[in-house]
């Protein structure tokens, strides 16, 4: 049977803003990668619009996820920008192996921010025959 | 460190009620703290008491109460009188 599941969230760009400012890097090393800051180059509120998306991504992933206590660290989670223009979810570490157990193995991203807001849509498909052993060893590539 | 913490939480939770009115076991997630208001509120924490959360703790449960908020405190060495 497939299993189909959803997750979707909206952020406040206003706030990640106000967390820029406040906290700078303390605040974007935890919550983003590398490639995710690279991708959201630019002035103080087009960088806020784009991690606003990406945290968002994050949140609607655990959500897709369905876990709790263990939720993966928000860097395991990663928005990549693709040549074209559109964006993609890789899983990493913990939030791979979640996923694998889960047997979720196909995932997709929709992004959008207007005027305060920032959304993101996450949907995840497998197979519903999630495996029990911790083989870390996907990480998410393709997915 | 209670106070501290209430104080945190109102410069960063974007809490829904005063925070002087929440009790230790009190819920914060139903008083309207965020998964993004969490982050800011763990790094001011880490203001205030001049030490860093290790990643293992950056958890919804670790942020669910005051009282639970104090034992992470407690548990990676903050002291009362930060």
């Amino acid at each position: 049977m497939i299993d189909v599941r959803v997750g979707v969230d909206l952020t406040s760009i206003d706030a990640v803003e106000a967390s820029l400012v406040r906290f700078g890097p303390r605040y974007t090393d935890r919550l983003f990668t590398a490639r995710e800051l690279e991708d959201s180059r630019g002035t103080l509120s087009a960088r806020a619009s784009s991690l606003a998306a990406r945290f968002a991504a994050k949140e609607a992933t655990i959500k897709a996820l369905r876990v709790g206590h263990d939720a993966p660290e928000w860097t395991e989670i990663e928005v990549r920008r693709v040549p074209d223009g559109w964006c993609s979810l890789h899983l990493l570490g913990q939030a791979a192996t979640l996923a694998q157990r889960a047997g979720l193995d196909q995932w997709s991203l929709a992004l959008t921010h207007e005027a305060n807001m920032a959304a993101a849509v996450v949907v995840a498909v497998g197979s519903g025959h999630g495996v029990d052993h911790d083989d870390t060893a996907n990480d998410g590539e393709g997915a | 460190m209670d106070d501290i913490i209430r104080k945190v939480l109102s410069e960063h939770g974007k809490l829904t009620v005063d925070t002087a009115t929440i009790g230790v076991d009190d819920d914060l997630y139903r008083s309207g703290l965020t998964s993004h208001a969490t982050v800011n509120v763990m790094l001011g924490l880490e203001d205030e008491f001049d030490l860093e959360f290790p990643n293992r703790l950056l958890r919804k449960t670790t942020f669910q109460s005051i009282r639970s908020i104090s034992e992470a405190l407690t548990e990676i060495g903050a002291t009362a009188d930060a």
